[in-house]
């Protein structure tokens, strides 16, 4: 276990992104030696080890260079600088059924692709009937693949690559391909192999994953590595740089929304980012009246009565930690900044938090905690401390709006967001508490200390 | 959900760290070779990768040929009908429209036409044998010259197919060739390989960032380089006298086609006087009256040339293969 499988020694790789690309002779004339281009660096001075058999994650955004390090290793780009060397028959498997040829059949893509990834006749041979079992394929492997259905083609190119035993497996995103029986049957695979002891390097968008099959992740952010370590810290480290990059997005979406705003027929200086983004500017979500849509029960009060409205909206995480995030169980403080146009009485405020997906998780109100508001005229804040989050990894978007007798008088979407880092290794949505216990084995009870009672 | 394990994988359930693959030994402990990935390239180093992947080369080669004709009638008869017909074409243009009074022209025009075949097939389809593999290229690890090699493996196979149909020909026409020099159809086939190899290679990494050396190739090899080996016309009774006035015969044999080209028609067409077929029948000096030494020395500077040439190419080509991937 002390031999590394996988060592990536101060990898950078830089494309040139040419404005215009000059592939033609004529052209290159023309253009020589000055074609404009700028430089970028997918990776750089990305250094880690992959011991053997051990599974390593890499994590990181779109564009962070996760895919140019997995072609490194495989060898499909050479870096610019460094070096990785890899101990070992390496299958890459960067795309499914990437090396077949559309002519042949099922079983004569099986030998090529398995003497393209460096496997003997002899190798493949005693291998297909396996390979041909794990694709569920039976009398179609000798159907020309041209015919076969996409999750018949996939198939076979998963099991191409995961049957000819290499002892270095390198997976780009490929484990979501087929349905939900055949996923988890690759990934039955997966484990075998770490059983196996080989070594596996893969790229995945879903920390989920990482946290469950990785021994250790690595970050990767803008093409630098920042940090490797086990998949909770990784994970962490990770979600720290999405929220980074993610002000930048909630900054300019914000910016957009504002300068739309004043078209918005009924919502004249209310602010609302939609966090999905893509149409932050569309006018057809702004004239869609978001408070009717998230809170189907709230009307919203005519435009000359609605005297709060929010003036700033924060997630206060509990103080001292230092830390950016919550951990599963934490408590939260959502507090709400307003201003009241006149004395108002009655007054309800909203809250409403919501998955990353939008999927609604909690929705409370003052009413129904049981409190009455009646507001003077002036700057107010308004708090609702959530006492314990059990939540377990993710982004989540607390809503809140505030209502008086004529109907809704701001809404805020989101207000503010936090996010969950789980430091442990469970899964899901819901941090539940969880113990586990053998309670009986071969018959007999077994007791808190572990000893069989007789 | 029947999940099943492969029969040698031991059960499945135990957390053990590493379990005995049947015969193979543990994972931990089997042999491994190492590979780096960097920025340089070691030709000696490549050439290693491509033998080991020769298996992977056959198998190109055979996907190829079988690619190349799966849906037509014919198929692999094309390979044989194309040459055919260029050599039905030639021997009416020339043995009969231009009179060129060489008995059994036919012969010796295939003697040129087989070894030309192979070279002008091997490199074209070999040039823009990246490009068309994009899709592999980007996604698949493998010594990417092994596709380059493949394209003239592929062209060797169908001059082996028209080398047959030339044996035939040979006995219908009973026409002997130089049975004491058939070795000499290996020395020339050889340099021919290597440099239909090296200048392959070449090709198809300069057209990975040039698209127009396929078109370049395609024009020059088809229309210039053909035309300058003496394979239609007779280098003995056709430009050998022009070529010697003006003291440029030397310029003819800086083409590295041409002796070997000879040297096939030396074998296989085997008369180097011949009596034509014209009016008063005068004797045609068709081939020089060189000693076989001669082939051979010829040959042998072809090869050294080819394999100087090889070796280039497989430096520019280990050059520009770093950032294929990106190009295409």
């Amino acid at each position: 276990m002390s031999t590394t499988a996988i060592d990536v020694r101060s990898v950078s790789k830089r494309f040139r992104l040419y404005h215009e690309k000059y592939a033609s002779l004529k052209e290159k004339m023309i253009h020589a030696g000055r074609v404009p281009h700028e430089d970028l660096w997918a990776l750089r001075d990305v250094s880690f080890d992959v011991p053997e058999g051990q599974t390593v994650g890499i994590l990181g955004r779109n564009g962070s260079g996760k895919s140019t390090l997995l072609k490194c290793a495989c060898g499909i780009l050479q870096p610019t600088s460094g070096q990785v060397v890899v101990r070992g028959k390496l299958a890459g498997l960067l795309e499914l059924g990437a090396g077949f040829q559309q002519e042949l059949s099922g079983r004569e893509n099986v030998y090529l692709n398995g003497s393209m990834l460096g496997f003997s006749k002899r190798d493949v041979d005693r291998m297909f009937d396996d390979i041909v079992d794990f694709a569920e394929l039976g009398q179609f492997i000798d159907n020309q693949v041209k015919y076969y259905s996409s999750g018949m083609y996939v198939r076979l190119g998963f099991a191409v690559a995961v049957n000819v035993d290499p002892d270095v497996l390198v997976i780009d995103e490929v484990l979501a391909v087929g349905d939900e029986r055949f996923q988890r049957k690759c990934m039955e695979r997966v484990k075998q192999f770490q059983r196996e002891g080989r070594t596996i390097l893969f790229v995945s968008h879903s920390p989920d994953l990482v946290r469950s099959i990785c021994d250790r992740a690595v970050v990767l952010s803008y093409g630098e590595m920042v940090g490797v370590g086990p998949p909770g810290e990784a994970i962490r480290l990770f979600r720290e740089r999405l929220l980074e990059a993610g002000d930048d997005l909630a900054a300019s979406e914000a910016a957009a929304a504002l300068d739309v705003a004043p078209e918005g027929p009924s919502y004249e200086g209310l602010v609302f980012a939609d966090p999905k983004g893509g149409d932050a500017a569309g006018g057809g979500d702004a004239s869609e009246d978001p408070a009717a849509r998230k809170v189907s029960s709230l009307r919203h009060a005519p435009q000359e009565s609605r005297p709060v409205r929010f003036t700033d909206v924060s997630c206060v995480l509990p103080a001292g930690s230092g830390r950016r995030y919550l951990l599963p169980g934490e408590a939260v403080t959502v507090r709400a900044s307003f201003d009241s146009a006149r004395a108002v009485t009655g007054v309800v405020f909203h809250l409403e938090v919501r998955g990353d997906d939008g999927t609604g998780l909690f929705r409370t109100d003052s009413d129904i905690l049981g409190l009455r508001c009646d507001l003077q005229a002036g700057p107010g804040t308004f708090e609702f401390h959530l006492e314990s989050v059990p939540l377990l990894d993710g982004a989540y978007d607390v809503n809140v709006g505030v209502e008086t007798a004529q109907g809704l008088s701001d809404w805020r979407e989101p207000g503010c967001k936090f996010e969950v880092m789980n430091p442990g290794r469970s899964t899901g949505v819901v941090a539940v508490p969880v113990r586990g216990a053998l309670v009986a084995s071969g018959g007999y009870a077994v007791t808190a200390d572990g000893s069989v009672a007789s | 959900m029947a999940l099943e394990a492969p029969a040698q994988q031991p059960d499945a359930g135990q957390a053990g760290v590493t379990s005995v693959i049947d015969g193979r030994g543990s994972i931990a402990t089997r042999p491994k070779t190492t590979r780096v990935v960097s920025s340089e390239t070691r030709v000696l180093a490549r050439l290693r990768e491509i033998v080991r992947s020769q298996e992977l080369l056959i198998y190109l080669i055979r996907t190829e040929i079988k690619v190349k004709y799966k849906n037509s009638f014919l198929g692999l008869l094309w390979s044989m009908i194309s040459p055919a017909m260029t050599l039905a074409v030639y021997t009416v243009v020339f043995g009969y429209f231009l009179h060129n009074g060489m008995p059994n022209f036919v012969i010796y025009l295939f003697a040129g036409i087989l070894l030309w075949n192979f070279f002008s097939t091997g490199i074209l389809t070999a040039t823009g044998v990246i490009v068309n593999n994009s899709g592999l290229v980007k996604k698949v690890s493998f010594p990417r010259e092994i596709l380059a090699l493949a394209a003239v493996g592929s062209a060797g196979v169908f001059f082996f197919f028209q080398a047959c149909v030339m044996v035939l020909l040979m006995a219908v026409l009973h026409w002997a060739p130089a049975w004491s020099l058939l070795y000499l159809v290996l020395v020339a086939m050889v340099p021919t390989l290597v440099l239909a190899c090296a200048l392959g290679i070449l090709l198809a990494s300069v057209n990975v960032y040039m698209r127009d050396t396929q078109h370049l190739v395609t024009v020059l090899v088809g229309a210039a380089w053909f035309w300058a080996c003496p394979i239609v016309y007779s280098f003995q009774t056709t430009v050998a006298i022009h070529l010697k006035v003006h003291h440029v015969t030397w310029l003819y044999f800086m083409n590295p086609m041409t002796i070997l080209v000879m040297t096939f028609q030396r074998v296989l067409y085997a008369r180097l006087t011949v009596i034509s077929k014209n009016a008063p029948h005068p004797i045609l000096h068709v081939l020089p009256h060189w000693s076989t030494i001669t082939y051979v020395w010829g040959d042998g500077v072809v090869l050294a040339f080819a394999l100087i040439l090889f070796y280039v190419a497989m430096v520019v080509f280990g050059r520009l293969a770093g950032n294929f991937a990106e190009e295409l």
